[in-house]
């Protein structure tokens, strides 16, 4: 089977715990995270760990399932790259010298639609939301005039389908142990 | 509008009782009806140990003399009684040394709570003294775990850590309790876990699965069931029995399914695996249903999984939804708890035989019984074999006692040829494959399970690695049998390297000290037999003498045990010789 690009949602109660848990899931695997990012979710105190990962369909099935069998865990769910809209957030720090003398840097960043964050004497903080092909395309013009700082987001993504998170949690009944 | 309560309780008005931490710790055990639990002491943990004085007679603490050696007496406690395990230790070293157990009791689905002191809360994260991450340590192995730093938070951690461990598929959680909160004084009250958010400890079944099992198991010719521990876990050996014998289906057990089904039941073929019966083995490549039945596929029993009954449908009874299409992809899953899903299904089966088939597996089994087990159970070269020692014990227990294996040829000849008459009988490492399990485990199962015998069955190795539990026995007059056989050798390892390397006895022959001088050292009544004729009379001895009891037979140094499937060979690979 193929390996592809798969963003793994998994919905979860806050417990400081997890994140180590799920990403021993991964560790164990040998399998490489590309982005992981933890926030909080449209239900309140309901988290969301979203994981970018590039395996293959029967990889991330099972590993669905692992992280599903995590006790505080909701839901978790897999989607390919069109099945969802995604973006990353990158900060470039440039030296404010460049805005002024090089020409090009403006041109530059008005072709990227990257925002301007802030300016100081000093540098100037460039911000740039979109697909990582995008952020690198502006990285690789950015680069060759000198960058004094880069930092880019994990990936963050919804889904084109609904989650509906609230309904799961219903189905939970509480059971009796014998 | 959502709510946030992550823990579901009876919605009831509770009585509140001002106490410290450390004596909330014994009232949750008792409130969850733990009597008895193993442990060894130490600074991060001395409050509890303190409140232990308070409650001897209510909750009896058995010192054990390692802190892995609490871990498996609470795993053959959980495994024999059926109940929670409970073990508890200090911050840092104590801790560490629970890990082995914790990972022996997370792979093979055991439910226990473990205990650990941790320094006080101010100094978490300063490397003080003693102090070890042990949430992060045991976060692998463990079904759930959590650090408590409010005593506050004491009672409703623990009534979380007992739901998850015996519920679904069972398995240990840890709880690290910082030295303040155990200070600390709080209004006490206890209400068990009725259930937690977000956990569904197991699966709906879904009617049309039970459906689409039935009509596979009503169309099949040669079906073959692999009953695991699930059916024991779920108490189903009665809806297990009555589902083989109406629709007369073969059924084979993994290690830890071993005492499910009588030894003795027509319909009982025997162990499937790298050490299994030849026919089970063999007829996994022949029959057209294989059903598994609370088991998980490990890969000492598909051998190879591209070979591995390639020409049959599945059905995966299972009550973990990770372990469905894991390994061996399923036609049919029937999720939930055993118990239910076998009763569930037992109407829509038709009544059946399948003489036929059934006879494909006694002519195999005839074929091994001549080539290997009469061998090991009646030989005839000078050596003792380890075969016999079974069948010796077999003609003197009748298949009642517990037999406790640790790790190695004595293991599986053990689980070969021990005879079973009830469940629950067979207490083994069967996924860790951990030495040194079997002496302190046989001293929770016998704890268990007071009013059976308990043998535990020991290599040379591995009995060496937690001899020391010997000081438990005779403490607390444990009346556990030990059985060692010794053979002078790291015995199945030296299997290997006679078969795979070319016999370079690497490290694997041992200078053995005198253990009968040892158990003696530990007031232990000992017996040696090094001969045949004296075999049965010191097995009639060791099973009518009262309390505990060594014996050590010694047996001949280069046995090897058959059948066979080497690593990544087919199962129908397997090889006698
Ligand atoms: C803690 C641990 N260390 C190493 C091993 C690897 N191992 C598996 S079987 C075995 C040999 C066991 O020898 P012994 O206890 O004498 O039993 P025998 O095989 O001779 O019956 C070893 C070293 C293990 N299973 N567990």
């Amino acid at each position: 089977m193929e390996k592809e690009n798969y963003t793994i949602s998994v919905y979860t109660e806050n417990n400081i715990g997890l994140l180590n848990r799920i990403s021993a899931i991964f560790l164990k695997r040998r399998i490489n995270l590309d982005s992981f990012t933890a926030s909080v979710s449209e239900i309140k105190d309901v988290f969301r760990f979203t994981i970018v990962v590039s395996v293959t369909e029967e990889q991330v099935r099972k590993i669905i399932t692992q992280i599903e069998k995590q006790i505080e865990v909701i839901k978790a769910f897999y989607h390919r790259d069109d099945e969802t809209i995604y973006q990353e957030t990158a900060l470039f720090k440039i030296s404010s010298k460049l805005l002024f003398e090089e020409r090009q840097i403006q041109n530059v960043i008005k072709e990227s639609n990257a925002q301007i964050v802030t300016v100081t004497p000093e540098f100037f903080v460039l911000e740039k939301t979109g697909r990582r092909y995008e952020v690198e395309a502006l990285y690789d013009k950015l680069e060759p005039y000198g960058l004094m700082q880069f930092v880019r987001s994990g990936r963050i993504a919804v889904t084109k389908e609904k989650m509906h998170i609230s309904k799961i949690l219903e189905t939970f009944t509480i059971e009796e142990v014998n | 509008m959502e709510t946030a309560t992550q823990t579901v309780t009876k919605e009831t008005t509770m009585k509140t009782e001002r106490m410290t931490g450390a004596e909330a710790v014994i009232r949750c055990l008792l409130a969850e009806g733990v009597d008895l639990i193993y442990g060894y002491p130490g600074g991060a943990i001395m409050p509890v140990y303190d409140e232990l004085f308070k409650y001897e007679d209510q909750l009896t603490h058995i010192l054990t003399r390692h802190e892995q050696g609490a871990t498996h007496a609470a795993q053959g406690y959980a495994r024999t009684s059926g109940k929670v395990g409970v073990a508890m230790a200090t911050s840092g070293p104590g801790a560490t040394n629970l890990v082995t157990g914790i990972a022996d009791a997370q792979i093979d689905s055991t439910p226990m709570v473990c205990i650990t002191g941790q320094v006080a809360s101010h100094l978490l994260g300063s490397d003080a003294f003693q102090e070890t991450d042990i949430v992060g340590i045991s976060t692998p192995v463990t079904k759930w775990n959590h650090q408590v730093t409010k005593a506050a938070d004491i009672p409703e951690v623990f009534a979380k850590a007992f739901y998850i461990a015996r519920s679904g598929r069972p398995g240990p959680v840890l709880i690290d309790i910082t030295k303040d909160a155990q200070f600390e004084e709080f209004d006490f009250s206890y209400e068990p876990c009725k259930g937690i958010r977000s956990y569904k400890a197991t699966p709906p079944t879904e009617p049309k699965s039970l459906e689409d099992a039935a009509d596979l198991i009503n169309a099949a010719k040669k079906p073959l069931i692999v009953f695991g521990q699930g059916v024991i876990l779920g108490e189903a050996e009665e809806e297990f029995t009555a589902l083989i014998e109406k629709a007369g289906i073969p059924a084979a057990w993994t290690i830890l399914g071993l005492s499910a089904l009588p030894t003795s039941h027509p319909l009982n073929v025997g162990m499937v695996g790298m050490h299994g019966n030849y026919a089970p083995n063999k007829l996994t490549n022949e029959c057209d249903l294989l059903i598994a039945v609370g088991m998980r596929f490990d890969d000492r029993v598909t051998g190879n999984l591209d070979t591995y009954a390639k020409q049959a449908k599945v059905i995966h009874f299972e009550i973990d939804p990770a372990e469905v299409d894991k390994n061996v992809m399923s036609d049919v899953a029937v999720m939930g708890n055993v118990k239910h899903t076998l009763a569930k299904i037992l109407p829509l089966i038709n009544k059946n035989d399948h003489q036929a088939w059934l006879q494909q597996f006694n002519d195999l089994m005839e074929i091994e019984y001549d080539k290997v087990i009469k061998n090991e159970l009646y030989p005839e070269k000078e050596g003792l074999s380890m075969g016999e020692v079974l069948r010796g014990i077999n003609e003197e227990t009748k298949g009642d006692a517990v037999i406790v294996s640790d790790v190695g040829q004595h293991q599986m000849i053990a689980c070969r040829y021990a005879a079973f008459s009830k469940s629950k009988s067979n207490v083994t490492s069967g996924g860790l494959g951990t030495m040194g399990f079997a002496l302190p485990a046989a001293i929770g199962a016998k704890m268990g399970a007071p009013e059976r015998d308990v043998i535990a069955i020991i290599g040379d190795g591995g009995y060496q690695m937690t001899i020391q539990e010997l000081g438990t026995i005779f403490q607390n007059n444990t009346a556990v049998k030990i059985v060692v056989l010794n053979n002078e050798f790291l015995g199945m390892v030296r299997q290997w390297q006679q078969l795979f390397f070319e016999k370079r006895y690497a490290s694997t022959e041992m200078t053995n000290p005198d253990f009968i001088t040892i158990a003696r050292g530990y007031h232990i009544p000992a017996k040696r037999v090094t001969k045949r004729e004296e075999l049965k009379e010191a097995i009639k001895e060791m099973m009518t003498t009262e309390g505990a009891y060594f014996l050590e037979v010694c047996v001949e140094k280069e046995n090897n045990v058959f059948p066979m499937i080497p690593t990544g060979a087919s199962v129908s690979d397997v090889r006698l010789s």
